[in-house]
């Protein structure tokens, strides 16, 4: 799981990225129970009190519930994750969006093209 | 949070050169707090005054809520910047040695950190590379379990591959009651694994603040604003 950090951008924040990307996915399955701060800071490479940082932050946004003997665990409530799932995928579609935009591409254009694309990897 | 660490109007001189001047800052419980600056900015001699080593100095310092002594030199594991092991020695030597000065050495730690880094227990660290001598030292003081860990330059002289491996020594070994104090000029390298920054320039902290903060803040990395601060 040891990733690359961008060292300009705040490493909890990317950390929370990554989890919510293995929580959107799939990878992290709603009540599963989380490794301990200090395991997962290593697992990253990071410091324990960034990692807490992260934590305290996928709480907040009731991704993340902790008990408090038995430790985190990822949220019961399937809405939840659902659009955790919509929030990723419009952010990145609004990228790719406006990218598409600035190389001149139509909406419908940019439609046939991705059709086209699953297409040809079925 | 206790403060491991509390340091108020710290100055100190070398007759007339004055080296540090009117330096404050703290360390909590827990955190990794990097000590960056250029040669001659005062990092050595601030982390020297810590360890006990440079004793005159005006200002209060305070390790562990005590004035620098017996009690503080207990609690501080310490790596100099410059190798202290004699040349016929073996890591051996230096683990028997350490076992004797220090109640806090674990033994069976400094084994298992010199077989993940493939070093001898038996070679002579004479005939070892400076990197192998580095690993070697820095392996002996993070067999400790001390309060504070002060590293001088702990990477100089590592390969890029081993510089992973021991950032997470560093992180594996110290337990959230320690914390960490390391100086380096590798800024890039290591960015990932700080809670604090501490900038030195001429003897005075200019620079005080979380990283996350920093890259917050002004959208840059540690290293970005180090050049920016020293140009």
């Amino acid at each position: 799981m040891k990733k690359d950090f961008d060292n300009n951008l705040p490493i909890y924040i990317q950390i929370i990225d990554e989890i919510k990307i293995m929580i959107a996915s799939g990878n992290l399955k709603a009540g599963d129970k989380l490794p301990s701060v200090r395991d997962m800071a290593q697992e990253f490479g990071v410091n324990p009190n960034t990692m807490q940082r992260a934590f305290s932050e996928l709480e907040r946004e009731n991704l993340v519930f902790a008990e408090r003997t038995s430790g985190r665990f990822i949220t019961n409530d399937g809405g939840v994750i659902v659009e955790l799932r919509n929030i990723l995928a419009e952010k990145e579609l609004e990228k790719f969006m406006e990218y598409m935009k600035k190389i001149g591409c139509t909406e419908d254009e940019v439609i046939e093209k991705i059709k086209n694309m699953s297409r040809s990897e079925k | 949070m206790a403060n491991i660490v509390e340091i108020k109007n710290l100055s100190k001189s070398y007759g007339k050169k004055s080296v540090l001047k009117d330096i404050s800052f703290t360390i909590a419980e827990g955190q990794i707090v990097g000590l960056f600056g250029p040669n001659g900015s005062g990092k050595t001699t601030l982390l020297k005054t810590m360890a006990g080593l440079l004793k005159e100095y005006s200002g209060d310092l305070k390790i562990d809520n005590e004035n620098i002594g017996i009690h503080t030199k207990s609690v501080i594991s310490y790596l100099p910047e410059k190798t202290y092991f004699d040349k016929n020695m073996t890591a051996k030597n230096a683990i028997s040695i350490f076992k004797d000065f220090y109640a806090d050495f674990n033994e069976e730690k400094a084994r298992n950190m010199l077989i993940d880094l493939s070093l001898s227990e038996t070679q002579k660290i004479g005939t070892m590379s400076k990197g192998m001598q580095e690993k070697l030292q820095l392996i002996m003081v993070m067999s400790r379990d001390a309060k504070l860990y002060m590293l001088d330059e702990p990477l100089g002289g590592v390969d890029p591959a081993s510089r992973d491996y021991i950032l997470d020594t560093i992180i594996k070994n110290y337990n959230e009651k320690s914390s960490i104090l390391l100086s380096t000029h590798l800024i890039h390298d290591v960015e990932r694994i700080f809670d604090k920054a501490l900038f030195i320039k001429n003897g005075t902290i200019v620079l005080n603040e979380y990283v996350d903060i920093i890259r917050e803040d002004k959208g840059m990395s540690i290293d970005e604003l180090f050049r920016e601060v020293y140009k």
